[in-house]
Parts: C-alpha cells; sequence; structure tokens
C-alpha cells in the first residue's frame, strides 16, 4: 500500500472475529467486499441514498456507504452473506424467489437487510407501511409491487406462528 | 409420418409454456451470492479512474500528466490524444438508412476537445481505485473555455455556437412523414386541439453501474473483457475493431448483470480506454463508475420538446395527427446506434393505436454540449404516447365524450389487421378492443367515475388516467441497424446438445439481466423436447460459448431468442425420435418423448429413456447403421422476414390524488392489460410490466437532469436526481390478452418495455383528468409539484 494512514480494526463479521489493518479512510462496506471478499453486499450510490450496501452493525441496518471501516472496530457486522448462513430469513428469501421479488438481483441483499428489521419488530404491517419501511432501498427492476407481497406474506406467516402457540 | 403433436399444449406432461416457474438465478441472488463484473478480481488486478471535462465545451490547451505518473500505486496514465493513436476510428455515430444525417468523428476519450461535462479526457491505472482517484488529481489541464449549446431550441439559431465546426451547424437529423393530407384535413377539421410538451432529459441509472474487466493475454493476444453488458457479440465487434484485434481474439463475458435497460447496449470511450490500458500494461485492469460519473457519462434519452395538434370530426372521429418533435442528441450521435431513434420513433408511434387518415410528422435532432443520448428502456414511446393521448384526452373532453368512450371509437377494430398507420407502419395481429373491454372490468371503471365525482364534491381532486399504445418489438433485419450498417446482428440463435446422461445445455445469443431470460429459454426448451426443467440449462452472456446473436434490446429476447430455441429443441427432438426410431425399429411418428423418455405415443409405454439415446449416440455410436452420424447439437438462428418489428398494444389506466395546495401527485392505482402475444411464464411477464411501468412514472413526475446554460448538470446525485421509490408507486394490476403472432411458431412478441411505454401518458392523462375542474393540464415531463402548481397559477 501507500503512505496512506491505516489503523488495526478487530471486529466480528458474521460470527466470525477477524482484525485487518485498514485505510483509515476505507468504508465498510469497500473493506467487507475488499479485504473480506464478502460480495453480496454492493454499492450502487456511495453517497447513501440507494440502500443496497446494507449490513447490520450491532444489530442495526445501516448504510455500509457512510461508514468507515475503522469506526466498526469492535463492532458486531451481519452481511446478507451472515443472514443466509444463520437462516434467519429464509421464509423471507423463499418469499422472494416464489414471487419473482427481484430481477437483477442488485439491490436484493439491502432490501432483505432491511426487510430483515421490519420482521423483527414482530408487529403488523400495512402495505403502505412496508412500503414506507424499505423506501430507503432502490430497486431499479421490479417497481417493489412484488418486493411488498413477499414481505406482506412471510409477515403474515410469522405473525400468524407466533400466535398459534398462544391460542393452544 | 405424424404429424408433430402441439409442443406447447399445457395438457402435455413436461409443457412449461404458460406456467410460472421461479428462476434459478433467484436463489443466487437471495443468498447475496450472485457474481457481478465487480466481485471478481484477477491476479494483478489494477483499478482505473478517469479525469473527465468539467466544462461542457473546451478545448485541451495542453495536459501534464508527470506528477499524476509519480503518485504512489500509479501504472500507467493515458491522455485521450495517447488513447486515439492507439486506436482505429474515430468512431462516427451515422446510419446509412438515415439520409442526410450527421455527427462529427469521436475518439474514445477527448483528444482535443471535450464537448460536454464528464466526458472523459485521460485515464489514470493504479493499485487500487483510491489511489487512481487520487492520482487523477494530479492531472493537470489546461482548458480554453469555448461557448457552450445546452438548449436545444436554440441550438439552430443563427449565431449560435456551432459545435463541430466541419458539420456546419448543429443540425443532426431531420425527418418527415407526411402521409395523406394533413394540411387539409385541420383546415376542415369541426375540431382542433393543440398543445405543446417539453419531456426532460433522463438517464437509466441501473443500480449496478457500468463495470468493465479487461484482461489481455499477451502470450495468445487474446482478450477477455467482462462487463454488465446486454450486447456481448456488438461489443465484441466494436472494441475488437477500434482495439484492431480480430473478432475471434475477443471474448465478451456479461456474468450476473445489476440492472441495464438499454444503458448496457452502447459503447462508451472510458470502456474502451480501460481496455486499452490492460493491453498496454499486460495487466488485468478493472473500472466501475461510481454514480456521480455514472451521471454524466452513461446514456441520457427523452429530451424532446413537441408541438402537437389533432383534428377531430364532431362525432368524435379523429382525422389527423400533426407533430412536430424537437429532440436533443448531446455532442455526439451515439455510435454505432445514433441518437436519432427516438425521435423518429415518436412519428411511428404517436396515434398509432387509431384509425385516422392523415399524419404529419417532423423530427428535428440537434447537437448540444450534454452527453450523448440514445436508446434507453422503450426508445421515443413514453414520449409518441404522451403525446397522442395527451391530444385525444384533450378532444374527447372538448367534445363532452368519455375517454374510453372516445378511444373506443377511433381504434384500430380488432378484426382489421393486416392494417397500415397514417404514420406508415405494418401492424396485425393486435386486439386494442379486447384490452378495452378487458381494462374497463378490472378497473371497474364506472365505478371509479362515481367515486371520483363524489370525492370531487368534497374538494378531493382525484383523476383517472387511460392510454392506449402499440410497441415496436424484435426489430427486423430491415429495420434500422440491418440496413443501416451497424455491427448489430438481428438475428439471434440457439444451440443445443444432448448430453450423455441425457441432459441438455441450450447456448443463446440473447442475455439475461433479471427478466428471467434462462428460465424462459429453458421453459421453451423443455417444452419442445419433452424433458423436465431440471434437465436443461441455459448458457447465455458469452461469446466463446453461444452462437452469435444480437443479445437483449427492444423486447426481442423470447420473440427472436425464444424461437431460436424452439426450432433448435425441435431438431433435436426429431434426431432423438430418429436415432430412437432406428433403435427400436419404429417409425418415428409412432413415437413421443415425455419426462425424459422415448415413449409410443399411442398408449404412451416408455420405450428408451434419453440417457440411453445420449450414451449410445455419444459411446456407442458402433449399435447404430454407419448411414447414421448423430449429431445431437442444433444451431438455429431466427430473424425477422419482412416486417420493421413486431408490434405489441394494450392499454394503461391509472388513479391518482393531485393535492392542489402542495401539487404532490399521489399514485393510488394502475392497472395495465397488454398483448404480448404467448406468455410463456405468466409471473415474468407480469413483473415485466410491474418493473417496466416504474421506470415509466420514475420519468413522468421525477426524474430529471437539469442542466444550467452553461451546460452543467445540476442534478448529478441520487439526492439531486430522483428516482422512484417504494413509498410513492402504486400496487399494479396486470392483465394479458394473448394475440399470437403468426411470424414464428412460438407466437411471443415481446413484453420488457409496455409498462415504460405507455405509464407516463397514462399518469398525465389522469394528472389532467383531477385538474380539469380548474380549467388547467400540464403537459410538462417530469410532472413536479412546481409544474403542476404553475399550470393552477398558484406560483
Amino acid at each position: 500500500m501507500s503512505d496512506e494512514e491505516t489503523l488495526t480494526i478487530t471486529l466480528t463479521v458474521n460470527g466470525e472475529r477477524v482484525s485487518r489493518l485498514v485505510p483509515v479512510r476505507q468504508t465498510l462496506v469497500d473493506f467487507l467486499r475488499i479485504d473480506l471478499g464478502l460480495t453480496g453486499s454492493h454499492i450502487g450510490c456511495e453517497h447513501g441514498v440507494c440502500g443496497a450496501c446494507s449490513v447490520r452493525v450491532d444489530g442495526a441496518v445501516v448504510r455500509g456507504c457512510l461508514m468507515l471501516a475503522v469506526q466498526a472496530d469492535g463492532a458486531d457486522v451481519v452481511t446478507i452473506e451472515g443472514l443466509d448462513d444463520t437462516g434467519e430469513v429464509a421464509d423471507l428469501q423463499e418469499a422472494f424467489v416464489a414471487r419473482n421479488a427481484l430481477q437483477c438481483g442488485y439491490c436484493t441483499p439491502g432490501m432483505l437487510m432491511t426487510a430483515s428489521e421490519l420482521l423483527r419488530e414482530g408487529k403488523p404491517a400495512s402495505r403502505e407501511e412496508i412500503r414506507t419501511f424499505l423506501s430507503g432501498n432502490y430497486c431499479r427492476c421490479t417497481g417493489y409491487h412484488a418486493i411488498v407481497d413477499a414481505v406482506a406474506a412471510t409477515l403474515a406467516a410469522r405473525l400468524q406462528a407466533s400466535s398459534e402457540p398462544e391460542r393452544s | 409420418m405424424n404429424e408433430r403433436p402441439d409442443l406447447f399444449s399445457l395438457s402435455r406432461p413436461n409443457s412449461y409454456v404458460g406456467r410460472t416457474l421461479s428462476r434459478a438465478g433467484a436463489r443466487r441472488a437471495v443468498a447475496g451470492r450472485g457474481r457481478y463484473t465487480d466481485d471478481m478480481s484477477l491476479p494483478r488486478m489494477l483499478h482505473a479512474a478517469f479525469v473527465r471535462s468539467p466544462h461542457a465545451h473546451a478545448r485541451i490547451v495542453a495536459i501534464d500528466t508527470a506528477a499524476a505518473r509519480s503518485q504512489p500505486g500509479v501504472a500507467l496514465v493515458m491522455t485521450g490524444a495517447e488513447l486515439a493513436k492507439l486506436c482505429a476510428g474515430p468512431w462516427v455515430g451515422t446510419l446509412t438508412c438515415f439520409p442526410g444525417m450527421k455527427s462529427a468523428p469521436q475518439h474514445p476519450m477527448a483528444a482535443e476537445r471535450a464537448c460536454w461535462v464528464g466526458e472523459p479526457v485521460a485515464i489514470v491505472v493504479a493499485r487500487t481505485r483510491a489511489e487512481a482517484e487520487d492520482a487523477a488529481e494530479h492531472v493537470a489541464v489546461k482548458w480554453e473555455e469555448l461557448p457552450a449549446v445546452a438548449d436545444k431550441k436554440t441550438a439552430l439559431d443563427p449565431g449560435a455556437p456551432v459545435i463541430h465546426p466541419e458539420l456546419g451547424d448543429n443540425l443532426a437529423f431531420r425527418k418527415v412523414v407526411d402521409n395523406g393530407n394533413a394540411e387539409a384535413a385541420f383546415a376542415a377539421a369541426d375540431l382542433v386541439v393543440e398543445a405543446t410538451f417539453d419531456f426532460g432529459r433522463h438517464t437509466a441509472v441501473s443500480l449496478e453501474p457500468r463495470t468493465l474487466l479487461a484482461d489481455f493475454d499477451k502470450g495468445t493476444g487474446k482478450l477477455t473483457i467482462t462487463t454488465s453488458s446486454q450486447c456481448p457479440h456488438m461489443i465484441q465487434r466494436v472494441f475488437a475493431e477500434t482495439l484492431r484485434l480480430p473478432d475471434h481474439m475477443v471474448q465478451l463475458v456479461a456474468p450476473d448483470v445489476g440492472g441495464s435497460f438499454g444503458l448496457k447496449i452502447h459503447t462508451y470511450g472510458d470502456e474502451l480506454a480501460t481496455c486499452a490500458a490492460a493491453m498496454r500494461l499486460g495487466r488485468p485492469v478493472k473500472f466501475v463508475a461510481d454514480r456521480l460519473e455514472s451521471f454524466v457519462s452513461d446514456i441520457h434519452a427523452r429530451e424532446n420538446h413537441v408541438k402537437g395538434r389533432i383534428a377531430v370530426s364532431k362525432s368524435g372521429e379523429i382525422e389527423a395527427f400533426d407533430i412536430d418533435v424537437l429532440g436533443g442528441a448531446g455532442a455526439y450521435s451515439q455510435y454505432p446506434r445514433t441518437s436519432v431513434l427516438e425521435a423518429t420513433q415518436v412519428l411511428n408511434v404517436t396515434g398509432g393505436p387509431y384509425r385516422h387518415k392523415h399524419h404529419r410528422a417532423r423530427a428535428t435532432i440537434v447537437f448540444q454540449n450534454k452527453p450523448p443520448s440514445s436508446q434507453y428502456r422503450a426508445v421515443g414511446h413514453p414520449v409518441g404516447n404522451a403525446i397522442g393521448e395527451h391530444l385525444v384526452d384533450r378532444a374527447a373532453e372538448a367534445l363532452g365524450i368519455d375517454p374510453i368512450e372516445m378511444r373506443r371509437r377511433n381504434v384500430f377494430p380488432d378484426d382489421a389487421y393486416p392494417a397500415v398507420t397514417a404514420s406508415g407502419i405494418k401492424i396485425k395481429e393486435l386486439s386494442h378492443q379486447r384490452c378495452i373491454d378487458v381494462l374497463v372490468e378490472r378497473m371497474r371503471y364506472d365505478a371509479l367515475r362515481r367515486e371520483q365525482a363524489e370525492l370531487r364534491r368534497k374538494g378531493i381532486h382525484r383523476g383517472i388516467g387511460i392510454a392506449c399504445f402499440i410497441k415496436s418489438c424484435a426489430p427486423g433485419p430491415h429495420g434500422y441497424y440491418g440496413i443501416g450498417g451497424a455491427p448489430i446482428s438481428l438475428q439471434d440463435a440457439c444451440t443445443i446438445r444432448l448430453e450423455p446422461n441425457g441432459g441438455v445445455l441450450c447456448m443463446v445469443g440473447v442475455t439475461e439481466q433479471g427478466q428471467g431470460t434462462d428460465t424462459v429459454m429453458a421453459q421453451i426448451a423443455a417444452s419442445a423436447l419433452g424433458v423436465p426443467m431440471a434437465s436443461v440449462r441455459v448458457i447465455s452472456g458469452d461469446t466463446d460459448a453461444v452462437p452469435y446473436g444480437g443479445g437483449t434490446f427492444g423486447s426481442r429476447a423470447v420473440a427472436i431468442g425464444g424461437e431460436a430455441v424452439y426450432q433448435a429443441a425441435r431438431d433435436l427432438r426429431d434426431e432423438i425420435l430418429q436415432i430412437a426410431g432406428v433403435l427400436l425399429q419404429a417409425e418415428t411418428g409412432a413415437l413421443d418423448i415425455v419426462d425424459g423418455h422415448v415413449i409410443d405415443r399411442a398408449g404412451g409405454a416408455r420405450r428408451i429413456p434419453l440417457a440411453e439415446i445420449g450414451r449410445i449416440g455419444h459411446f456407442q455410436v458402433a449399435e447404430l447403421p454407419n448411414s447414421l452420424q448423430p449429431v445431437l447439437s442444433h444451431t438455429r438462428r431466427f430473424r425477422l422476414e419482412d416486417e420493421l418489428y413486431i408490434f405489441t398494444n394494450g392499454i394503461h389506466g391509472a388513479y391518482v390524488e393531485v393535492d392542489v395546495d402542495t401539487g404532490f401527485t399521489r399514485l393510488l392505482k394502475h392497472w395495465v392489460v397488454e398483448d404480448c402475444g404467448r406468455v410463456i411464464n405468466p409471473q415474468l411477464a407480469d413483473e415485466q410490466v410491474r418493473g417496466g411501468c416504474v421506470q415509466g412514472l420514475g420519468g413522468a413526475l421525477y426524474e430529471h437532469c437539469i442542466y444550467d446554460d452553461a451546460g452543467q448538470l445540476t442534478t448529478g446525485t441520487m439526492a439531486d436526481y430522483l428516482v422512484p421509490m417504494a413509498a410513492e408507486m402504486p400496487d399494479i394490476d396486470v392483465a394479458h390478452v394473448q394475440t399470437l403472432t403468426t411470424v414464428s411458431e412460438l407466437g411471443a412478441k415481446g413484453v420488457g418495455e409496455s409498462g415504460t411505454g405507455a405509464a407516463p401518458a397514462v399518469v398525465m392523462n389522469a394528472i389532467n383528468d383531477a385538474l380539469s375542474p380548474f380549467k388547467t393540464c400540464v403537459t410538462t415531463q417530469p410532472i413536479t409539484p412546481e409544474v403542476i402548481l404553475t399550470a393552477l397559477r398558484k406560483i
């Protein structure tokens, strides 16, 4: 590397503890993609509008392009690869495939990441509320209708499943 | 021999045509395991960044690259002039089918003069993108600013600066269509309605930007280009020629493509420069356009100023259209597809659903100091439909005729085909009347009108929009590119192979960008062959692997590529049955293929599996007579014969609410009924329409490349250039009428652009319906709150 300033960071990514020397100006999403090979997080605008780089940091979904890697020192980071491995959104992924809620797939990891936050809230949401919740994630292909369908179906199924044991 | 059975009959086993099946690629994408170009790295790979013009028009007096070359990590700095010396060319974006058309020679990067803000002038290659960008800041360009032409309306004024002096003026092309006697029709008409329209510049904003990874093997002289592309063979041809390489030594691979929409059918100088840098260095070089440079270097589209009028009889019969279109080409006509198709398509399709007899249309396309404009999803149709459908609505309103009724009176009847529109295009197998009927039912049109009237009494201003359309799909070789001399294949092809274990590989020239093309091709192949879907794998987007084709553009993938797949699969089926007939001592006509087994057509008894045909055909050919040499690999090409296009048709409906105090428009619901011929996969077809609609709605309401008088883009970030997000978009109801085209056996027409083509028309009509109590209307897109409040005379 050149003589640019670097720092060593240590963090947990998808449950794995990693330590790397990074340029202090490197964004979190570049670190994940370039240094760790986690290419599921995509780069769409690099100014915080499109949501393609959304990742979970210490439980909250953030823009990977608006956070520096050094700011994630000590943090617990989850990317789409981690979400996929744990099966946390397996039902949502299945709904996306069944409903064709993606076309080119470039927005999809960020869209799933954002939707996972809505699902984790565990509260009923109308189509309008789902649309508002997802409105920080740009999708050029689908027109959003199918995405809203997939999220609504997954949310409804989860709420149904969580209410059933109480009744029995 | 018996006739072949109907291979698409849904009652057959393995009949996948007409069924919703999910896409294999989708499963990969939801796991975050898509493979886009930027996800790939090669050993010793370098990264490119570009120095771009900060001026709309300026002469390069000098470039000093010494400081940049000495920056950390820098491997190469190359100016436009240096690159031009390595390249054949320059490019000239004209086609011979446009007589009198002009464009100036264009180098991949500006060599002497930059003609738009964002035009590349030097490439910097370094170990990391960050280092390349750092070093690019040290490239010192001495500029001499020249007067810029930003406004197309003054581009032809006497005394206006001439962007390319050798062309004499800023006129790129002029085209006139004058059929019938429009002058007399307007003079004699009961009613004439006139309007003036403005359509803003848009750009595609694919979420994955343009991305290219070039790798040159100095040992073999082969260049491998991995890039996010819709048209691998066209890019291969243009880049090979420009880089002075033979076609067969350039391989183009399009892996997963993160959206394209026409943006990625074009050639871009920065991408070519990246390839040249890789050849110079003998090391892989990657270029990813960042979002800011995408806005100033991707092709733009739609910028048109139009005067239009319609002549109508008292009874509501449309007699004539007269339109005058002024289009902005940008600084050069885009090579090789040109920058004049949008405006010329407007001439063709405006009023296309209707039986009027007189049609006069003029297009004037001028150069400006802006990025080249060119083909983007639904080329010309969003403009032409908005003009035509607005004028039809205004005429209906003046005559007190309901918009639906006005259209019923004027569309070509479903039994009127083949026919020729007044603009001179041949149409057949369309279904306007049935589409109107279906739309009225699905919208519950009459009830919606009653609801609108009730709410209007309460001061809530809702509007109902209707817009009919025709859409040109699947261009044929007699159309612009073919006879115009562009290096673009208007045929497409499939090679299909039976593998030893009975599996099927299907290589296609059309490409996949998420529409589901690969899945649709597999559905066609599996149905035609009689094998389970899991037995078929489709390969696309690799010029080393697939037969020569045009790629995906102009709603052609299924209509052209799908028919090639069908014909190739049918040939393979015939050969399998021939081999089976010899092995089984049976008449081939008495055999069929079902579920991967050759069966008796009568009774259905299984006789021999395809795995056995594959094994014998590849390994045990001694079991066959010498006269039978198995091929088990068949290639078919398909193209239109005489038609310029396959036309489709349909109708949109929209329900909106306009806040007359703030000027905000809320989209409540959208409907589309369209006729794309045979629907192969209903869900995928629906989603093409929905996504296309939203792309059209974005352009109609939000998206705008706004340039100031100096030719500077003022909306060059995603915070300024507004794209449609989930919260603003409506649910979209989609229905299909299926009138099969007779140009192919498959009968599919095209579906990818029907949403985009008419959504701007219908939303403008809906907004104007909402505004009708105020005796005003809007004809400027994007229809921002400011446009609405201005029409309401509130600002």
